[in-house]
């Protein structure tokens, strides 16, 4: 399950960068989120995408400008679902490029949408 | 990460634009953004420079690249962008020192190898005059180039070369084995030069010959009619071979025009001999006069510059093709306007027509064989407009050759003695008409004519009498003027006699145009 422990080191990123992780995998009727998490008043959502190598292209580059769009209506559909609508809203994307050698190399693209 | 800059040529015609590259990558989802004009040649450039960069060994950043090509009003077109823009978006991300005021032209491959574009000459021109000598260009387009004075030429055969000299990290650079580079160097081996056609291969027809190197040495333009089999195209394609050599800034104009229109890399040495171009007279105007999508490329014309334009069978060409060289007759060059643009290119070239007399071309001397009817041979000949043959100086009518012609033929002289005549007389021409900044008798107008470069009254006795008997115009007076003034030129006579003038009268005989 590489996505998994991609989610679980992008997941300790965020809490070492001053993040408070909130929620996980949330399944909206939308989709899901990877992260969601508060820095000061605002949410944060993370999209995580995880690669061994980036033989098949970089992680960032299957965030398609679709799917940021996907992510902004499932972020606002949490933000309801959590009574916080009026709530500041950031998605970030976070590479995770882990060869599962050693030290697996973790990005981040904030503001993203 | 920053901004990248480089600089490039974006050509519009034959006139050469600097074009400054910006490269900015930016904290954002990976996208290749190409901003300012570019055509779909030039937006395919994207996935060009992303594979070529790849198999260089250096991958382009994983973020959002934004590249805009200033000035943005310009239309761009073709791969030549290719190493100028990726060299933008590795300095961005820095990759490779910056490059100053250096000019990049080349097409990528998918393999990172340099691919030779069009109009090298012409773009390295450009560069210069914008004060950027510093030029990169790959190993096919490197001798052409090179032809541009004052320019300091690089050539690479592969990217992973050029990003080396530009600071590139080497062990990440995949360099090439040699092997590749050799083979990039046997594409660029130009074909043997054909032999120019000799004079000594035209038997007979002593009228024509001399007629053509009047044609060479006063640089007149002619139209010949006669029989098929007479010699005319035979005659027209000895041309070239008794014009001088042009000379260098000339030999630029022509090899520019050249570097636009030939397949890539031929070029490796300035075009030195006096170009000729024979359109089949199915040629459609855009043909002739330039054209194609987009910017406008050089036609037939353009090609001819300092050379000769042949049109042989004349009056089958349309006569809206015909009537289109008049503006480039007059001007010696031509202005060509399309949707994306306009383009002008110098078309200064010396015209020779070759006509049948009638449909089946036997209506020559008492016109026995011939089997067209009157109507058809009035109709003929008239397809060739009045202003086009008024701008012809020699119009000289032919025969088939006889079998006493044939027998003589052994005779005929070489194109080397002729061609030494006619630069004799190029001189003496020079040398009287350098005050009027003019080269050749062709260009006198009526006025100078008239005034600074009369002939002596004797001298123009008989052309006198035909204006007096209205067998001859205004403006045909002014054309056996300057047809006089080249006879007298060969002939190494300070100004025309009267036999010059009565030489000349006698390439007058009148194509009937209607």
């Amino acid at each position: 399950m590489l996505g998994r422990q991609g989610e679980e080191l992008a997941a300790g990123f965020v809490e070492e960068t001053g993040q408070q992780v909130v929620d996980r995998n949330w399944r909206g009727p939308a989709g899901e989120l990877d992260i969601v998490a508060l820095e000061g008043a605002t949410v944060v959502v993370s999209e995580v995408k995880t690669r061994r190598n980036p033989d098949y292209g970089h992680p960032f580059e299957a965030i398609t400008p679709a799917k940021v769009t996907r992510l902004q209506i499932i972020a606002r559909q949490w933000l309801r679902a959590h009574g916080l609508a009026t709530a500041e809203l950031r998605i970030d994307a976070i590479a995770v490029l882990d060869d599962g050698t050693g030290q697996p190399v973790i990005e981040r693209l904030k503001a993203i949408g | 990460m920053g901004l990248g800059r480089t600089f490039a040529v974006a050509l519009v015609g034959l006139d050469g634009y600097l074009v400054e590259v910006e490269a900015d990558i930016s904290q954002s989802l990976p996208a290749f953004v190409l901003l300012g004009l570019p055509d779909a040649s030039l937006n395919e450039a994207k996935d060009r420079i992303k594979s070529a960069a790849k198999n260089a060994g250096i991958p382009l950043s994983r973020r959002k690249i934004t590249v805009n090509l200033v000035p943005a009003s310009l239309p761009k077109k073709g791969s030549g962008f290719d190493l100028s823009i990726l060299i933008a978006a590795l300095q961005a991300s820095g990759d490779v020192r910056p490059s100053g005021r250096t000019v990049f032209l080349a097409e990528l491959g998918l393999d990172g190898r340099l691919r030779p574009v069009r109009g090298v000459l012409p773009a390295v021109m450009a560069a210069v005059r914008h004060g950027c000598a510093d030029v990169v260009v790959a190993g096919a387009n490197a001798a052409e180039a090179r032809l541009v004075p004052g320019a300091r030429i690089r050539s690479f055969a592969t990217l992973a070369e050029v990003l080396l000299d530009f600071g590139a990290d080497p062990g990440q650079l995949l360099l090439p084995s040699g092997g590749q580079a050799t083979a990039e160097l046997q594409e660029s081996v130009p074909p043997p030069a054909l032999p120019e056609p000799d004079m000594a291969d035209v038997a007979g027809q002593v009228e024509a010959r001399t007629a053509l190197e009047i044609a060479a040495a006063g640089g007149h333009h002619m139209v010949m009619v006669g029989p098929p089999g007479a010699g005319k195209t035979m005659l027209a394609e000895r041309l070239p071979g008794i014009l001088p050599d042009l000379p260098d800034h000339q030999a630029m104009e022509v090899t520019a025009i050249h570097s636009l229109s030939r397949t890539v890399g031929q070029l490796t040495q300035l075009i030195r001999r006096p170009p000729f171009e024979s359109p089949h007279h199915s040629a459609t105007g855009a043909a002739i006069v330039g054209g194609g999508s987009g910017v406008p490329r050089p036609g037939a014309v353009s090609r001819a510059h300092r050379g000769v334009l042949f049109l042989d069978e004349a009056p089958e060409f349309d006569r809206s093709v015909l009537d289109a060289l008049r503006q480039p007759l007059e001007s010696g060059s031509l202005v060509i306007h399309r949707a994306s643009g306009s383009a002008s290119y110098p078309a200064r070239f010396q015209l020779v027509m070759a006509a049948n007399p009638c449909p089946c071309g036997m209506s020559g001397g008492k016109g026995l064989e011939c089997v067209c009817s009157p109507n058809q041979r009035r109709r003929y000949l008239g397809r060739l407009s009045r202003p086009l043959v008024d701008r012809i100086d020699l119009q000289l009518t032919m025969q088939r050759i006889s079998l006493a012609d044939i027998a003589a033929g052994d005779a005929a002289e070489s194109s080397s003695k002729v061609a030494a005549r006619v630069h004799a007389a190029r001189a003496a021409q020079r040398e009287r008409l350098a005050r009027w900044g003019l080269d050749v008798n062709a260009e006198a107008g009526a006025a100078l004519l008239k005034k600074e470069l009369k002939p002596p009254r004797q001298a123009t006795a008989d052309l006198d009498r035909a204006m007096d008997l209205q067998v001859l115009t205004g403006r045909g007076y002014s054309r056996v003027l300057r047809v006089a003034w080249t006879v007298a030129d060969l002939r190494g006579l300070p100004s025309p006699d009267r036999d010059c003038v009565g030489t000349a009268l006698a390439f007058r005989q009148q194509v009937k145009a209607a």
